[in-house]
């Protein structure tokens, strides 16, 4: 049906309005990272005098630089892990039989319901003990564990929608179950599993309660955790340039990723809720 | 979207009810096909979190401090009455479930809104749904510094736009702005579920509304809302678990200072500034206890289909 003018008007205003509530912020600690340190304290939206020394500072010191690359590894490693795991699992919940199907998914569920709250305290003393604490084994564990949940479920919507018939066709040539999975269901589900990668690297990206429990220097430290730590380029700059344009460091590549596999991402989050 | 038929096994076998009928060969490589596969991943899963929970439970019921081990000793459950009977975890509580609900409720409006936004809106419909996710991939951290420094007297231009009056140090302001910082971040996450369920409602169902003649409204509160209430209450699910464990954006703007420390802080403060990991393992347990508690209501009092079991429209 043709739109008449006032709707046009009156969808343009909302996403206008939208789109500009939301960018408020964003634009804000932009802004934020390229004033100098001495207008740092004008309350102007806008910096006055710009400058790019905030970025140089913190790109040479090893307390920032160490974290972010403690952030890509350990979140590609428990990426990594986890949707290989997720995938054998949500195959097997999606197409097999088997007993204590429902038991899984009701734990896996309740996993992915836990506070990370809870889980700090004993995960502490049980790393500690381990030998684990501050290290990166000691946060890709969990991360795969809370990471299993998400990465089951938005896999197994996506191994659902692949037609039982081409599985039928394999069996019936003669493969068994797993020749069946390798060769014609998993490249099938590849987009699906790139989609839950993308949810994973996302979730480990951002995460920082058990960031901040289990490490305790930058041998291990991730981006957002050494970011709320940070103390500026020199122990007398009041933090506040170094902190922004921290924060913009890990945010734009992050933003960059997002609004490249935005529809990948819309798909992954909603597969589940829609088909229950 | 085609519907797919269920996996229909030729050989379902009949276990249990008239004995052990034999499962063909074809099954059995099956159901042990099902078990390798699921289970590194339940190995994984439970090794990090039935174990340490197993273990909080029982530090919990020790004196436990960290900086004077030589205390350690067996207090049964003095721990969660100290816990019980503070003010501090009470007023703790309060906080959590006033940011909780205020938080869920403006999200979902606000995620309703724009989730018929996204859909309807006559233009640039991917540039809105692109410019929505931004907060959704922002680290939860680097925003937080953002609003921080927005309500920064003499730094902010929020603060700025209320006189400097450091509205982070007084408890409702704080409070106020703790659930706008959590706003901004997960209403984008809400309207994505809401959206979904949107596009569950059938088009032709809303025409014959409109000729009818229902009116907008009629037509949202009549057709809308109520073919969309599993996708309602799924969103509603999650994002009411999420906001109970509110940590990051607490931590950030306020340290939970004034009053404004959720559970979850508390408990971080109590095993990692006071070192007291019997009470704050009592507090963990405690916390997973409220949080079953909220899913128990979700599921059993409002009927939300718990994600992952199959409701057989």
């Amino acid at each position: 049906m043709a739109a008449t003018t006032p709707q046009k008007v009156g969808w343009s205003v909302a996403n206008i309005v939208t789109i500009v509530l939301v960018l408020i912020p964003l634009v804000w600690i932009i802004s934020l990272s390229f004033k100098t340190t001495g207008s740092i304290t004008d309350p102007t939206y806008f910096p006055t005098h710009w400058t790019w020394s905030n970025y140089s500072g913190i790109l040479t010191t090893s307390t920032f630089l160490r974290p972010l690359l403690n952030s890509v590894g350990i979140g590609a490693i428990a990426t990594f892990i986890a949707v290989v795991l997720a995938s054998m699992a949500a195959y097997a919940v999606a197409r097999l039989n088997f007993p204590g199907k429902a038991v899984l998914i009701g734990v896996s569920l309740l996993i992915a319901m836990f506070p990370a709250i809870a889980l700090a305290t004993p995960l502490f003393n049980i790393e500690r003990a381990l030998g684990l604490f501050n290290t990166w084994p000691g946060l890709i564990i969990p991360y795969v564990a809370t990471g299993l949940p998400l990465g089951i479920y938005t896999l197994s919507a996506f191994f659902r929608e692949i037609p039982w018939e081409l599985e039928k066709a394999a069996k019936v040539d003669g493969a068994t179950p797993f020749q069946a999975f390798v060769r014609v269901i998993a490249p099938l589900a590849a987009p699906g599993m790139v989609t839950t990668a993308i949810l994973v690297f996302l979730f480990c990206w951002n995460e920082f309660l058990l960031a901040i429990t289990l490490t305790a220097t930058t041998a291990s430290r991730t981006a957002p955790a050494a970011l709320s730590f940070f103390t500026g380029s020199s122990q007398f700059a009041v933090p506040t340039g170094s902190i922004s344009a921290a924060a913009v460091v890990i945010t734009i590549p992050i933003i960059i990723f997002v609004l490249f596999f935005q529809r990948r991402i819309v798909a992954g989050l909603t597969s589940g809720a829609v088909k229950g | 979207m085609t519907t797919v038929t269920p996996p229909a096994t030729a050989q379902q076998p009949t276990t249990g009810r008239h004995g052990r009928a034999r499962l063909s060969e074809g099954a059995r490589a099956e159901r042990r096909l099902g078990w390798l596969l699921c289970a590194p991943a339940v190995i994984v899963m439970v090794a990090v979190t039935a174990y340490p929970i197993g273990y909080a439970i029982y530090v919990s019921l020790q004196r436990y401090i960290l900086s004077a081990p030589q205390l350690t000793k067996f207090v049964g459950f003095s721990n969660y009455g100290a816990i019980l009977s503070s003010p501090f975890w009470w007023h703790a509580l309060l906080v959590t479930v006033i940011i909780t609900v205020v938080s869920v409720a403006i999200e979902f409006v606000l995620g309703m809104c724009l989730a018929l936004l996204m859909y309807r809106t006559i233009w640039g419909k991917g540039g809105i749904r692109t410019t929505i996710l931004i907060p959704y991939g922002i680290v939860t951290v680097a925003a937080a510094f953002s609003w921080l420094y927005a309500w920064t007297p003499s730094t902010g231009y929020l603060s700025a736009l209320f006189n400097n009056s450091a509205p982070l140090t007084s408890q409702p302001k704080a409070i106020a702005i703790i659930i706008l910082a959590e706003v901004w971040k997960t209403t984008a996450f809400m309207a994505l579920l809401l959206m979904a369920g949107l596009s569950l409602v059938p088009e032709d169902l809303l025409k014959a509304a409109k000729v009818d003649g229902a009116t907008a409204w009629q037509r949202f509160t009549r057709v809308i809302l109520p073919l969309m209430k599993p996708a309602i209450l799924v969103a509603l699910l999650f994002r009411t678990l999420d906001a109970f464990r509110i940590f990051d954006n607490i931590f950030i703007l306020t340290q939970g200072n004034n009053g404004t420390g959720s559970v979850s802080i508390l408990n971080y403060d109590n095993l990692f500034t006071g070192l007291n990991f019997g009470l704050g393992s009592a507090m963990s347990v405690l916390i997973l206890i409220c949080v079953a508690i909220i899913a128990i209501l979700f599921i059993k009092g409002f009927g939300t289909a718990a994600p992952g079991t199959s409701l057989q429209r």
